[in-house]
């Protein structure tokens, strides 16, 4: 780097003006270099080089001119043109015409750009250093000097009064956007835990919406997706209250246990008839997970393979999930419908950070 | 009683007791077997029995049993019902090629009344869903938008929301629905055949499955806008392609434009050898 030229010492500068510190350095031509010569080494490939890029200027002219005539002279959707199916077709005619004269006009220019630069410039590498960073230590001491000087102007530390109350004034403003992320929603509370089922709730099909008897999922590999009653338009209950309900051949059930109160306990007193009942969301990221081979038991999540044994509580057997699926305990209702016995004993989805 | 007693040397005598026995015989079978299954299927004739029984023999009983009653490499068609074996058959699954847990859609090799004769002899051994009648599988009338809600709650995750079929657990998989009949996608429901789950009358009803092939009828009959369709995912192959490739012709013009000229490089070897 060289010397940079002298400040001009001129009349002292107020904050908030352009410093009068010089706006670039210059970087100074080596003499050493050698001019290079704007003549292409050949002249007849540049000559062709030049015909083909006017032709490309004169193309994109054209193009722009076809633009500005397409705009103009094609009606769309006026008076003048028919109402109806034609004022589309005017439309469409009319946005072929405009796109294709504005690709043609810039790829014309740009194409006639990029073979001027690489056919006719010449291919000489030019280094533009950079100055440092850091200011001249004479530019950081005037700042300095103009910012202390400033403060002393505006009397901002002799009058604390004005000083605290700007500060006063500004701290509402830069709590504002905090505030504004409440808008955010509200807190999920408890929801996560909780689903609508409860005791004696009704389990219906989701589409045809008609309770169940044992007898209506008598053969053994049935299965059936259920929402509760009522709940069909609900969609942040149905959200997390999906079950599947599975019939099981007598033998095949193997008694799940559930991990209910820091006990294992059975539940195979939720079942009724042979019939268990899960919830359909997936324990790893809560897609619907109804892939159930009747044939294995297996219960597969169709989005990462997420496999669970619908015969043995449920358990993961594969993929991803890290816990069965919840079992939802069943009962039958006073006219022998199927029905919840509660709530779910654990939060069904995906784990969350406070499950625990 | 008198009467009966001075008629007994009547000639028709002895037939009349003969068929007062089989009647008698009949009605005490019918009072203990019970309703159920073995009731509710229908009378078949039983030359068809027998013709579909020498059929049983030679083509099905070598996996399962003489008899039907299953061994270690086929299960028991007890029960099974004409619709499964109406479904096996016709889809070409049965026979089957080799042994395993999945078997594929094939030209089957039987004509309709032998496949008929055989779902008699099997809906002869007892009970089983029955094959629906072409009324009970036609689509006049459904409710195509309630079929597209139960095909998304009970088939979707399987076959695919278009039925283009999907991968199960172990290398199984839930074949496409393209080339499924009504009839079959009926009886499939109905027996669940290979891992597929049942879905008996009592969860879907025989109104809620004719919406749902309405659907899967309706939805194959439309205009399939992929060119690789994935299950009528649409165009994403297109854009796939579009997106590597429009990106890739990109990288190369923007390459083409940087490159040094070779030419230059030439005369000037001395200053262009640093980059």
């Amino acid at each position: 780097m060289s010397e940079t030229p002298e400040e001009p010492t001129g009349p002292r500068r107020v904050i908030g003006t352009p410093s009068p510190a010089p706006k670039a350095v210059d970087v100074p031509v080596e003499p050493s270099q050698p001019a290079f010569s704007a003549e292409p080494e050949n002249p007849k490939r540049a000559k062709r080089a030049e015909r083909i890029v006017a032709a490309l200027f004169v193309l994109a002219f054209l193009a722009g001119c076809g633009f500005i005539a397409a705009f103009v002279g094609l009606e769309i959707g006026s008076s003048t043109t028919p109402k109806g199916a034609n004022a589309v077709v005017a439309a469409m005619r009319s946005n072929y015409a405009l796109g294709t004269c504005l690709s043609i006009a810039l790829l014309a220019l740009g194409a006639g750009s990029i073979i001027w630069v690489r056919h006719l410039t010449p291919n000489i590498e030019i280094a533009e250093e950079r100055h440092e960073l850091a200011s001249e230590p004479k530019d950081r001491k005037s700042f300095k000097r103009d910012f202390a000087e400033g403060a002393a102007i505006s009397q901002v530390t002799k009058r604390p009064i004005i000083r605290r109350t700007m500060l006063l004034a500004t701290a509402p403003l830069a709590l504002a956007p905090l505030v504004l992320l409440r808008d955010l929603g509200p807190l999920p509370q408890t929801d996560l835990r909780h689903t609508v089922w409860k005791k004696g709730l009704r389990a219906v099909t989701l589409g045809g919406l008609r309770p169940l008897r044992p007898a209506d999922i008598s053969t053994p590999g049935s299965l059936i997706t259920v929402i509760p009653e009522g709940y069909q338009d609900d969609q942040d209950a149905l959200a997390k209250a999906g079950v599947i309900l599975i019939k099981f051949a007598p033998g095949e059930l193997h008694i799940p246990t559930n991990f209910n109160g820091g006990t294992m306990v059975s539940t195979m007193n939720w079942t009724v008839d042979n019939i268990v009942a899960y919830s359909k969301i997936c324990t790893h990221v809560g897609c619907p997970v109804a892939l159930y081979e009747q044939t294995t038991h297996h219960i597969l999540c169709p989005c990462h393979q997420s496999t669970f044994d619908a015969a043995n509580g449920a358990n993961v057997i594969f993929g991803p999930a890290a816990r069965a699926l919840p079992q939802l305990p069943l009962m039958l209702d006073s006219e022998g419908y199927i029905a919840a016995a509660s709530d779910f004993v654990e939060p069904v989805g995906p784990s969350f950070w406070e499950r625990g | 009683m008198s009467s009966i007693i001075s008629r007994r040397r009547h000639p028709a005598a002895g037939y009349a007791a003969v068929a007062g026995g089989l009647v008698a015989a009949g009605v005490l079978y019918s009072a203990f077997s019970g309703g159920g299954a073995s009731a509710a299927a229908p009378a078949q004739d039983s030359t068809q029995i027998a013709q579909g029984h020498a059929l049983f023999e030679s083509s099905c009983s070598s996996c399962h049993g003489l008899d039907a009653q299953g061994t270690s490499q086929a299960p028991s068609l007890i029960g099974a019902g004409a619709a499964a074996v109406d479904f096996q058959m016709s889809t070409g699954r049965m026979p089957a090629k080799d042994l395993g847990a999945e078997n594929d859609r094939k030209p089957t090799s039987f004509t309709p009344q032998q496949i008929s004769d055989i779902a008699a002899y099997v809906a002869s051994l007892g009970g089983g869903p029955a094959v629906p009648a072409q009324s009970e599988v036609s689509t006049e009338g459904a409710n195509t938008a309630l079929g597209s809600e139960l095909f998304s709650t009970n088939c979707a995750q399987c076959h695919g929301f278009a039925g283009a079929g999907g991968a199960l657990t172990y290398g199984k998989s839930a074949p496409s629905l393209n080339a499924s009949t009504p009839t079959q996608i009926y009886e499939a429901m109905l027996t669940g055949p290979e891992a597929m789950p049942v879905f008996g009358d009592g969860t879907i009803t025989p109104a809620e499955k004719r919406d749902i092939i309405a659907y899967i009828v309706d939805t194959r009959n439309e205009t399939n806008p992929g060119g690789l369709s994935l299950g009528r995912t649409g165009t994403v192959t297109e854009g796939l392609l579009g997106w590597v490739g429009g990106l890739g012709f990109l990288v190369l013009i923007a390459m083409w434009l940087t490159a040094k000229r070779r030419d230059h490089a030439k005369g000037e070897s001395e200053s262009s050898t640093h980059e």
